[in-house]
């Protein structure tokens, strides 16, 4: 495994920021060096955010900005009409998106990527009764990148959570992102 | 405690904890925010047992730095931007009186337009008020560079105060694993401080008094005699730090990477340091002989140490992420003061203002002007 960057579009308040700690997080521990950032910008409520992730066999130097992102994770499908999504995306580069759309019609509107279509927000309200994506679309992409099992991802949560006295976020989440895992093919 | 991810401010509060300040006056500014947000958590779980002030400006928190080590206390304080223009005053107070202190400066761009983005603007224009300033390029290094600052500045021989610069956002905001020493280390490598004069009601003494034509060049003078013996004191620092913990940079003044055979090389401060080495390790896959001066300490300026390092160059690039306006790049202007009398071509880049980012690609610009021959002063956009 060489360097991979990870790109998060959400909206202000969705915890896309959240996600890419946990997610750097879980890599540690899954014993790679990562690296975590948002974009600088002023955030707002509801607007779209962008946060990246680096993950690497070999301590990261890099300190520019993600430009040509090896994953793509949109945590809300109408920004897929509002942002350019797979903006350098690799070629052979992966997006998973959440909505309730089937992959074709994401297909038709992405390009050639190996798109994942899940519905997210859907297991989260029936896993933990809650709309909460955030942590629970990391599922996902320890489904399909094994460098970072699911375990690692379960440490991460108990890590960021736990440890902040917020155990039950801590319980919802892991059951959220297990389910996410188990419906990623 | 072992290695965890943190963010670099959080890494920058874990050091103000381990190194047990006693005062920290604070006002918040970005990207400066998530430092005293964390301390202020540490003193509520009563982790940290310091005063922390709620000041009304940063002028303000300046001045109670300097009250509060008048006093004999350990503090800190941290800004960026306008945050730091707005202490300026103190500034030159703080090093005059020779109070020791460490501030963490994350970088931002000055208004105006306004940028709440990174760029050098804010601490190398106070560069010359008598401040040592150690450039950081890592959340690691940050957090050992407040460690070091404390036993950099309460050096008998220094007595000084001391910034740590690290880049707003780029790293500020940077989430990475980060080696948190423990407290029994930190404490067998700093001792508790103790000031050399202390303002004390049972035996009074002034402190700042008026310095009349007679007397206030001798002062100068006497700063200046300890900015020079701050140049050994970094380095024993450094090196006494690396065997206490096992890391260090390069020598506490300069960080050479691939220096040792190389033709071509670029030199700055910060975060950027980290993308030039990706980029120097690409060309070096080229065959091409590359390679990176990270100047870590700006102020005292380690002219002997970069004479040495560019002498076998055929040319350097110095990336500068500000500009003394009307004049060119103040790190461009610094070294080539040093090295004038070497016969090298030095290219001076401005690069990286007010959030700008700094890519591989601009790195691979500069060493391509540097092979080709090319005499250049410019922007990278």
């Amino acid at each position: 495994m060489v360097l991979e960057e990870i790109r998060f579009h959400g909206r202000g308040g969705q915890g896309a920021v959240t996600s890419t700690q946990v997610l750097a997080i879980a890599a540690f521990k899954a014993g790679k060096y990562s690296q975590a950032f948002p974009n600088f910008g002023v955030e707002r409520t509801g607007a779209p955010v962008e946060s990246y992730v680096r993950i690497s066999e070999k301590p990261i130097n890099l300190r520019q900005q993600v430009y040509d992102p090896d994953y793509v994770i949109v945590l809300d499908s109408s920004l897929l009409d509002a942002v350019d999504v797979t903006k350098g995306l690799q070629k052979n580069g992966i997006v998973i998106v959440n909505t309730d759309k089937p992959k074709e019609q994401i297909k038709k509107k992405l390009g050639n990527y190996k798109i994942y279509s899940l519905n997210i927000t859907k297991i989260a309200l029936e896993v933990i009764g809650k709309p909460f994506v955030n942590i629970a679309s990391l599922g996902a992409f320890c489904a399909l990148n094994k460098a970072v099992p699911l375990k690692a991802l379960d440490e991460a949560i108990e890590e960021l959570f736990t440890a902040r006295g917020k155990a039950k976020v801590a319980e919802f989440n892991k059951k959220a992102a297990k389910a996410v895992f188990e419906a990623t093919k | 405690m072992a290695k965890t991810v943190v963010e670099a401010s959080h890494a920058v509060a874990e050091a103000v904890k381990l190194c047990k300040v006693e005062v920290c006056p604070m006002y918040p500014i970005t990207p400066s925010t998530h430092i005293p947000e964390t301390i202020s958590e540490f003193v509520a779980d009563g982790e940290l047992k310091s005063a922390m002030i709620n000041v009304e400006s940063e002028h303000s928190a300046a001045s109670a730095v300097v009250g509060a080590a008048a006093a004999g206390s350990r503090t800190f304080t941290a800004t960026s931007s306008q945050g730091l223009a707005l202490m300026f005053e103190i500034l030159p107070i703080t090093s005059g009186m020779r109070l020791p202190t460490v501030m963490a400066v994350a970088n931002r761009a000055l208004s105006a337009p306004i940028s709440i983005w990174n760029d050098h603007s804010d601490a190398v224009s106070a560069r010359d008020q008598g401040w040592i300033q150690l450039w950081v390029e890592s959340s690691q290094e940050a957090l050992d560079s407040v460690i070091q600052g404390y036993k950099i500045s309460e050096d008998r021989k220094v007595q000084l105060p001391v910034m740590v610069c690290f880049d707003g956002f780029t790293l500020t905001h940077v989430f990475e694993p980060v080696d948190i020493p423990s407290q029994q280390k930190v404490d067998s490598f700093l001792p508790k401080f103790r000031a050399s004069h202390v303002l004390d009601p049972k035996k009074p003494l002034t402190m700042g008094p008026i310095g009349f034509p007679n007397s206030f060049m001798h002062f100068k003078e006497q700063q200046q005699e300890a900015m020079i013996n701050s140049i050994d004191v970094i380095k024993k620092a450094n090196k006494e730090f690396g065997t206490a913990f096992g890391r260090k940079y390069g020598s506490g003044l300069v960080d050479l990477y691939k220096m040792g055979d190389a033709e071509y090389a670029v030199m700055g401060m910060g975060t950027l340091c980290g993308t030039a080495r990706v980029a120097v390790d690409k060309l070096r896959k080229q065959g091409k002989k590359a390679g990176l001066i990270k100047l870590r300490s700006l102020r005292p300026f380690p002219k002997k140490e970069l004479q040495s390092a560019i002498k076998n160059l055929n040319a350097l690039a110095v990336i500068d992420r500000h500009i003394s306006l009307g004049q060119e790049g103040p790190l461009f202007t610094d070294v080539r003061s040093a090295v004038y009398c070497n016969d090298i071509t030095i290219n001076s880049y401005i690069a990286g203002l007010g959030g700008r980012d700094i890519t591989i690609k601009h790195f691979e610009k500069a060493f391509a002007d540097l092979e080709a021959g090319k005499q250049k002063g410019e922007w990278l956009f």
